[in-house]
């Protein structure tokens, strides 16, 4: 089926510049600008109250920001076009609980207007895509987590958007379905559409997104690549983990002593080249610590941004 | 373990403002305003029934008749028609009512009752005891009001007895003279015999049933015949009332679950997906309003066909009406649905406002108590309610067969209304459009 508004490959499907937003006195929007570009997974990635969100629905119409622009394939995101070439599924289970799948899908198909034969193959595309075509008339009260999950992600894509905002849509969900929802993004990808990913799972974004912009406190802090974002704050160094017994005499000191940080009876150290590990555990030896295991990585996207914000990215 | 339940039960309550106001603050409420609706006759005194008198004898005898039925404090004598509201001092003053115009004001549901006072009764006013030759006033009654008619009988018995004092003695001396002819032994036996007869007369009819004729009664001071001018022909009397005054009761109710979905659809993030699609807020609502119209319709019209089925409702030789009214009542009562939701912002917020504000109309606006039983004030602060005028153009279609022309008020007041509640919801409902 091809029910898509024609492309224009030269334009920037999304495109944000220094929007900012507030609810009274707090800051939920502090200058936000990013651009994203077509045919790729971005990831919104920051801890809860960040401004993800909000982010979001500024982009989708439901939020009037107090400054700035939010262009989607240049045109204004409150404008008729932007709209229709936007898909957007809410982080809720924003459907009717009393209708079936293909009644809820027809539902929201209408809403962008879709009437008669394209209604009905973008339900049928829908169902498929979403693996939901054997459950088509089950009401949404009948069908499990994942399933709905599913269904919440079809009915956004149900106008066939070039672009689709997915506000955490694993949240509440077993790996099993998780990892269904992991490909039917990709996908997504696979097929053109360009994906803006909301998440608060490190290994999702690491898994998913080709280019990623960290959100903290209503600004982005970083945006890149994942290997840009490791580089920019680790360059080549590379993380060890040392475990000691617990409450081992003199290892809080000796970790201090060599540059590393100790939590819960494990030393973290950065080093810059893997090498150094060989030196570093000489040094452990003559000073007579009882090592348990030690463990070589290279820094994640958690390492960059515990790194930038100093705090877990689920705080 | 019980006292972490009960705890427990407490907290929870008290933190929900909603179940809250239900336990709590509508009892109170509600308690009030019944006190106030129904309690408060007793400061204006019993209702007064509404009485229409035609004096067509013009005699002395029948203007103090009239006059003393016009300072009854039991009844609202008019003797002509009211004028109406805004009209110009030196407007001509309507003519008194005739018996045909006070009969068509009956039917009109102008007064429950008229009263026509016939030529010739000034001359034979009264008798003792059972008399065919005088004159019967009538009393024409809208059968929806029973209760009107016997109370205006009784009034008039009583003004006889009260405002004809030398008559009563003229009519006495007259009845003295023809049964005793004279203080004589003979006399007085006749006068015991006169006597003896009028008590075995009340002991009859006391033995046939104990009450005069509900329709007629020659055998008091006066006599009296009443007739139905309105619903004589009906099998069921209050049928249509009810059925509008319980059905429009539960359309609010209704309506108000109706835009209830508005506030579940924020709560599930349906709305903000259906918002950031082609949909506005106007077209959205105004979704809501047809499919409450619609929905009430459609519960109006099973109410009376189950009227019709089982209380013999005339429905089907008033469809036009009944089309125009249940158009007219739904679209109201969608409206006021669309602006409860549009207020609030929870279901229980909307569960504790609904149900204060339909019961206090309910009652108010003759839903559950006819209004023609209420004191005047009530019956005109009941105007400020859809269920009055749904009621009234109901009884308008169903009662007194007035034709659909003749609901113009009703149908301007309650699609106006609905026209105007819908905009103060539109404007309400700016809170869902955006952040």
């Amino acid at each position: 089926m091809n029910t898509r508004a024609p492309a224009n490959e030269s334009r920037i499907p999304l495109r944000i510049e220094s929007v900012a937003k507030h609810f009274g006195e707090i800051t939920a929007l502090a200058g936000v600008s990013f651009e994203v570009h077509e045919r790729a997974i971005f990831g919104l990635l920051g801890p809860n109250g960040a401004g993800k969100s909000t982010l979001i629905r500024s982009v989708v119409g439901r939020v009037r920001p107090d400054s700035g622009s939010i262009l989607v394939f240049d045109e204004p995101a409150n404008t008729a076009a932007a709209r229709a070439a936007m898909g957007w599924v809410p982080q809720d289970l924003a459907l009717y609980g009393l209708l079936t799948c293909r009644e809820n899908l027809q539902a929201f198909g209408r809403y962008h207007g879709l009437r008669g034969k394209a209604l009905h193959e973008a339900t049928e595309w829908c169902l498929e895509w979403a693996g939901l075509d054997d459950r088509a008339d089950a009401t949404v009260k009948a069908l499990s987590g994942g399933m709905r999950r599913r269904l919440n992600l079809a009915a956004g894509l149900i106008h066939r958007p070039r672009i689709v905002l997915l506000d955490e849509p694993t949240a509440g969900v077993d790996p099993q379905s998780r990892n269904r929802i992991f490909e039917m993004v990709e996908g997504l990808r696979n097929q053109g559409t360009t994906v803006i990913y909301t998440t608060h799972y490190m290994e999702e974004a690491e898994r998913l997104c080709d280019r990623i912009a960290i959100l903290d406190h209503g600004r982005v802090i970083a945006d890149g690549t994942k290997e840009e974002l490791v580089a920019q704050s680790f360059g080549g160094r590379t993380d060890v983990l040392m475990r000691f017994p617990a409450a081992h005499p003199g290892a809080a000191e000796w970790t201090l002593s060599h540059g590393g940080k100790l939590e819960d009876g494990v030393a973290h150290f950065s080093l810059a080249r893997p090498a150094d590990i060989a030196s570093l555990l000489e040094a452990a030896n003559g000073a007579a610590l009882e090592i348990i295991d030690v463990t070589l990585r290279r820094p994640n996207l958690e390492s960059v941004f515990l790194q930038l914000t100093g705090r877990d990215l689920r705080q | 373990m019980i006292y972490t339940i009960v705890r427990n039960g407490f907290l929870a309550l008290r933190r929900d403002r909603g179940a809250l106001i239900l336990s709590f603050i509508l009892p109170i409420a509600f308690f009030t305003i019944f006190g106030i609706v129904f309690g408060g006759m007793r400061a204006t005194g019993t209702p007064r029934v509404s009485v229409l008198v035609v004096d067509e004898d013009r005699s002395p005898v029948s203007e103090r008749l009239v006059r003393s039925l016009q300072h009854d404090p039991a009844l609202l004598v008019s003797t002509r028609p009211e004028a109406k509201p805004g009209a110009r001092k030196d407007e001509p003053v309507a003519p008194d009512y005739t018996a045909d115009t006070a009969e068509s004001a009956v039917k009109q549901g102008v007064a429950p009752v008229a009263l026509i006072i016939p030529n010739g009764f000034g001359a034979n006013p009264i008798a003792f005891g059972p008399a065919t030759d005088r004159e019967v006033i009538s009393i024409l009654q809208d059968s929806s009001d029973p209760v009107a008619a016997q109370v205006v009988a009784g009034m008039l018995q009583k003004a006889v007895m009260t405002s004809l004092p030398d008559t009563m003695a003229e009519v006495g001396m007259k009845f003295f003279d023809r049964a005793s002819g004279g203080l004589t032994r003979q006399q007085r036996q006749s006068v015991e015999s006169g006597i003896s007869m009028f008590r075995d007369q009340l002991q009859r009819r006391d033995q046939q049933g104990g009450e005069p004729s509900a329709s007629s009664d020659a055998s008091g001071f006066v006599a009296v015949a009443i007739r139905d001018v309105v619903g004589e022909k009906k099998r069921s009397p209050m049928i249509s009332f009810y059925a509008a005054g319980i059905g429009v009761m539960f359309l609010l109710f209704t309506a108000s679950g109706a835009g209830a979905s508005l506030l579940d659809e924020a709560e599930s993030g349906a709305l903000d997906r259906i918002l950031s699609a082609r949909v506005s807020m106007t077209t959205l609502l105004a979704g809501k309003l047809a499919y409450c119209t619609l929905l009430a319709s459609t519960q109006l019209a099973i109410m009376f066909l189950w009227g019709a089925a089982v209380f013999h409702l005339d429905l089907f030789s008033h469809l036009p009406g009944f089309f125009v009214m249940t158009a007219a009542t739904s679209f109201a009562v969608a409206s006021f649905g669309m602006l409860l939701a549009s207020l609030s912002r929870t279901r229980a917020q909307l569960a504790a406002i609904a149900t204060l504000i339909i019961l206090t109309m309910s009652a108010v606006g003759g839903s559950m108590f006819p209004r023609f039983l209420m004191p005047e004030m009530m019956k005109k602060i009941g105007l400020l309610t859809f269920n009055a005028w749904a009621i009234d153009g109901y009884t308008k279609v169903f009662w007194r067969d007035e034709p659909v022309s003749h609901l113009a008020p009703q149908v301007a007041v309650l699609v106006g209304s609905g026209i105007v509640l819908f905009l103060i919801a539109r404007l309400f409902a700016r809170k869902w459009e955006y952040a």
